[in-house]
């Protein structure tokens, strides 16, 4: 039955059509069907509920529509800068207007502060007005579902009944509105205005010259300077991309896979049969997740110092006769930029393995036995049995693990910034030698106050992530039948 | 398998021995690696103990060569409980207090957040599921320091000011960490939803039978079924404030001294803002202070932790 259906499927755009005629359809369908409160409150939210008798519910819709509507006359004003039309009008970026010259010390001083609450304001408005269209559709809705009621000749609902419905069969609304509204306003529009910011001007760099600082839509220009670099600063930042691009991948590629593996080989040891004091084993290892990771990382830098205990015993030993700067060392002694990365890689195993140990540990008990009784009675070698069988299966259950933690590794932040915080310095546009895209990111925006070029360099990661995730994993088994796995 | 046996004792026993060789070799192998593993905890937690003179006769709280402290005392602990950072007196306590008020609201804002979306999504089947989880999903991928500077920006323009030091309310910064943490906590709600996944529908589904509402069904039949993911959840939490460095340190902001967080407090000690090489030991007994009851908690989680971790990770 279910295979028969999805033959049948139509393609995206026609299913994407119908569905949008079919709203069309049924929405013109309300507006003559309906009873005359269902055709006002197209016009004036909650009509319809009055019609009907629900007083408390179209009042509600009444006071949220005469709510949205001031909001947008009266332009409320924070810190100078408005909401509601007005906001909107600004959302153009006049650029000129945000900043003055004066004539007597020559020099412009702008109001880049202002211009940016444009157009966060800006887009605070559009979601309001979105809203304002989701309430509209909902008032409509619901003055159509108290006509039917009539027709059927049911009673409309009460507003006691309403209620009741939130704790019921439309519990899940009263359950995901705090989080939808959280991530609305600290996730989603943050998410949108850095995207914004990405097609902007907008930065704190260099305040007298006069191309750099306006504040307006710059189309396409910050992605064409990452690449091409027109201006000075384009060339040093297009200079420095790739090879921070190339580092990020060549970084999440072997960070991957020798946490993958190491992990794996060092969990076959400890559950080896017959080994005694597996717990023992396990808890030292495990020792280093628990421990919270700025202060692991910061001890191991510490630790690599130049004047820590392992730059000592070397010395000692006589094998360095001066100090090495394995984490990229002072601006003075720029340490060199391989050894650095190596560095990084490794210390990232130390941390890495024992999770991939923790979770391989209960797989690898999972294994049927009777596969390696058999493999025993064929007479397989150890490593054959591990190549054979332990392995591949290891690999196919965790295949989805491989994957996230390599989008992990893309993102990851705490290692480089705790270990090296980018170092060595290397000539060029504020990225060090090991420096990934998102310390890059950290250090432009934060650091330096170039929002857009990070607002760009951040599009790019998720471009990245958001490349490999759509390809593995939403061809994978566990999303498509996410459903039917209870 | 009896024909194996009966290929020759002398086989057999060979084969014992070897086996026993690669144990020890094992033994050996994890022993190494342990100590590998070990070291840079057992150095830091060894160093805050640590009382070393220098050749003025002043405690030296520097990094050393050696790898074991010479003499051991209380006297790191003693002088970072008390001692001045950039200002501000007896700041740890403060981070520490700091830290703990984040910790506890977070703690429980989010437990709240999280549980109630994860059941959503779990049992209940609505029209907006599937794209709520697809939205999540890609917002997910976006990087969270991305968007870090407009959540900064945000809680400024929406009065949770404080973030200067000059400011009269500085406090309201602690506040904006809160609700910056917890509001984004909801779309973290796979782990436990994985473990609403494991209970039974029938259960759910016979009390609709007996008339139970949803809400009723929730609150009497699944949250007393779900107290290890309600302790695991709670506990992730409240120890996600410890542990964050780099979104309390943007937040708060590292000349706000006085109303930081114990992991940015303590890398701004050592390294960043207020970075002096001799406070090295107070680091190391700082991080004794927060590290040990964080790994505690975590020891005692780890069974939630690895089932979450691996049913996430294995299910997608």
């Amino acid at each position: 039955m279910d295979t028969v259906k999805k033959n049948k499927k139509p393609n995206v755009f026609v299913r994407l059509w119908d569905s949008v005629r079919n709203w069309f359809v049924s929405f013109g369908k309300r507006f003559v069907d309906g009873s005359l409160g269902t055709k006002l409150s197209h016009f004036i939210f909650g009509a319809g509920n009055f019609y009907h008798g629900q007083i408390i519910k179209g009042l509600l819709y009444l006071l949220l529509q005469v709510g949205i509507i001031c909001f947008m006359v009266f332009c409320p004003e924070v810190n100078g800068t408005p909401y509601g039309y007005k906001a909107l009008i600004n959302l153009q970026l006049g650029g000129t207007e945000g900043r003055t010259f004066d004539p007597e010390t020559g020099e412009y001083s702008n109001s880049v502060s202002d211009d940016k609450l444009q157009l966060l304001f800006g887009l605070v408005t559009i979601a309001v007005i979105i809203i304002y269209v989701l309430l509209w559709l909902s008032n409509i809705k619901s003055s159509y579902k108290a006509d039917t009621d009539q027709k059927e000749g049911k009673k409309p609902t009460s507003f006691k009944q309403d209620c009741g419905a939130l704790l019921d069969n439309r519990f899940h609304i009263l359950m995901l509105t705090p989080t939808m509204i959280a991530s609305l306003i600290f996730t989603i529009l943050p998410t949108i205005f850095m995207i914004c910011i990405a097609f902007t001007t907008y930065n704190d760099v260099d305040m007298s010259s006069e191309e750099t600082t306006l504040f307006y839509w710059n189309g396409f220009n910050n992605f064409i300077y990452m690449f091409s670099g027109q201006n000075a600063l384009g060339k040093e930042i297009a200079a420095r991309f790739l090879p921070v691009f190339g580092w990020t991948i060549v970084w999440a590629i072997f960070a991957t896979f020798t946490c993958y593996f190491g992990g794996i080989l060092l969990a076959i040891l400890i559950n080896k049969k017959g080994l005694h004091g597996k717990k023992v084993f396990r808890t030292f290892f495990v020792l280093t997740i628990a421990v919270p990771q700025f202060i692991s990382l910061l001890a191991v830098r510490n630790l690599f110092n130049n004047v820590g205990p392992i730059n000592s015993i070397l010395m000692n030993l006589g094998w360095i006769s001066e100090p090495i700067a394995f984490f990229g060392g002072t601006s003075g002694h720029p340490g060199n930029e391989y050894l650095a990365k190596v560095m990084v890689i490794i210390i990232n195993m130390w941390l890495g393995i024992p999770y991939t140990m923790l979770m391989t540990s209960g797989i690898l008990m999972n294994i049927p036995t009777d596969l390696y009784e058999a493999a025993r009675v064929d007479g397989a070698s150890r490593s054959k049995m591990f190549f054979k069988i332990t392995l591949p299966y290891v690999i196919f259950v965790t295949t989805p693990y491989l994957i996230s933690s390599f989008i992990g590794n893309i993102n990851s932040f705490n290692t480089i910034f705790l270990l090296t915080g980018g170092a060595p310095e290397v000539t060029g546009y504020k990225a060090g030698g090991t420096d990934l895209l998102v310390t890059w990111l950290y250090k432009l925006t934060i650091d330096n106050g170039e929002y857009n070029t990070g607002a760009v360099i951040g599009i790019i990661t998720f471009a990245i992530t958001a490349t490999i995730t759509l390809i593995t994993y939403r061809r994978s088994k566990a999303y498509k039948e996410e459903d039917t796995f209870q | 398998m009896s024909s194996a046996i009966l290929t020759g004792q002398r086989k057999f026993r060979s084969q014992k021995k070897s086996n026993r060789i690669a144990l020890i070799a094992d033994y050996i192998v994890l022993s190494l690696l342990s100590l590998i593993w070990i070291i840079p905890i057992l150095w830091i937690f060894l160093h805050a103990f640590r009382v070393q003179f220098n050749d003025a006769g002043e405690i030296n709280g520097n990094v050393v060569s050696n790898f074991f402290p010479t003499r051991f005392g209380f006297d790191n602990f003693i002088d970072l409980f008390t001692a001045r950072v950039n200002g501000v007196d007896y700041a740890f306590p403060r981070w520490m207090l700091n830290t703990l008020i984040v910790a506890v609201a977070d703690c429980i804002l989010s437990t709240f957040l999280i549980l109630s979306v994860a059941y959503c999504i779990s049992k209940l089947r609505f029209k907006l599921r599937k794209p709520f989880m697809n939205l999540t999903m890609i917002i997910g991928l976006f990087p969270g320091f991305m968007s870090m500077f407009a959540i900064y920006f945000l809680l400024k323009s929406m009065g949770l000011s404080g973030f200067s030091p000059t400011d009269d309310n500085r406090w309201m910064a602690l506040l904006g960490l809160i609700i910056a943490n917890s509001a984004a906590s909801g779309m973290g709600y796979q782990i436990a939803k994985g473990f609403f996944d494991v209970i039974p529908n029938s259960l759910v589904e016979s009390a609709k039978l007996d008339g139970c509402t949803n809400f009723k069904i929730f609150w009497k039949i699944i949250l007393p079924l779900s107290k290890p993911i309600i302790i695991y959840t709670a506990l992730m939490s409240f120890m996600g404030p410890w542990m964050d460095f780099i979104f309390s340190q943007v937040i708060i902001g590292a000349s706000n001294t006085e109303y930081l967080t114990v992991a940015p407090g303590l890398y701004n000690m050592m390294f960043g803002a207020y970075a002096d090489p001799s406070n090295f030991t107070k680091f190391a007994a700082g991080c004794v202070c927060v590290g040990v009851p964080i790994t505690l908690l975590f020891m005692f989680l780890q069974r939630y932790y690895v089932e979450g971790v691996t049913a996430g990770a294995v299910k997608g």
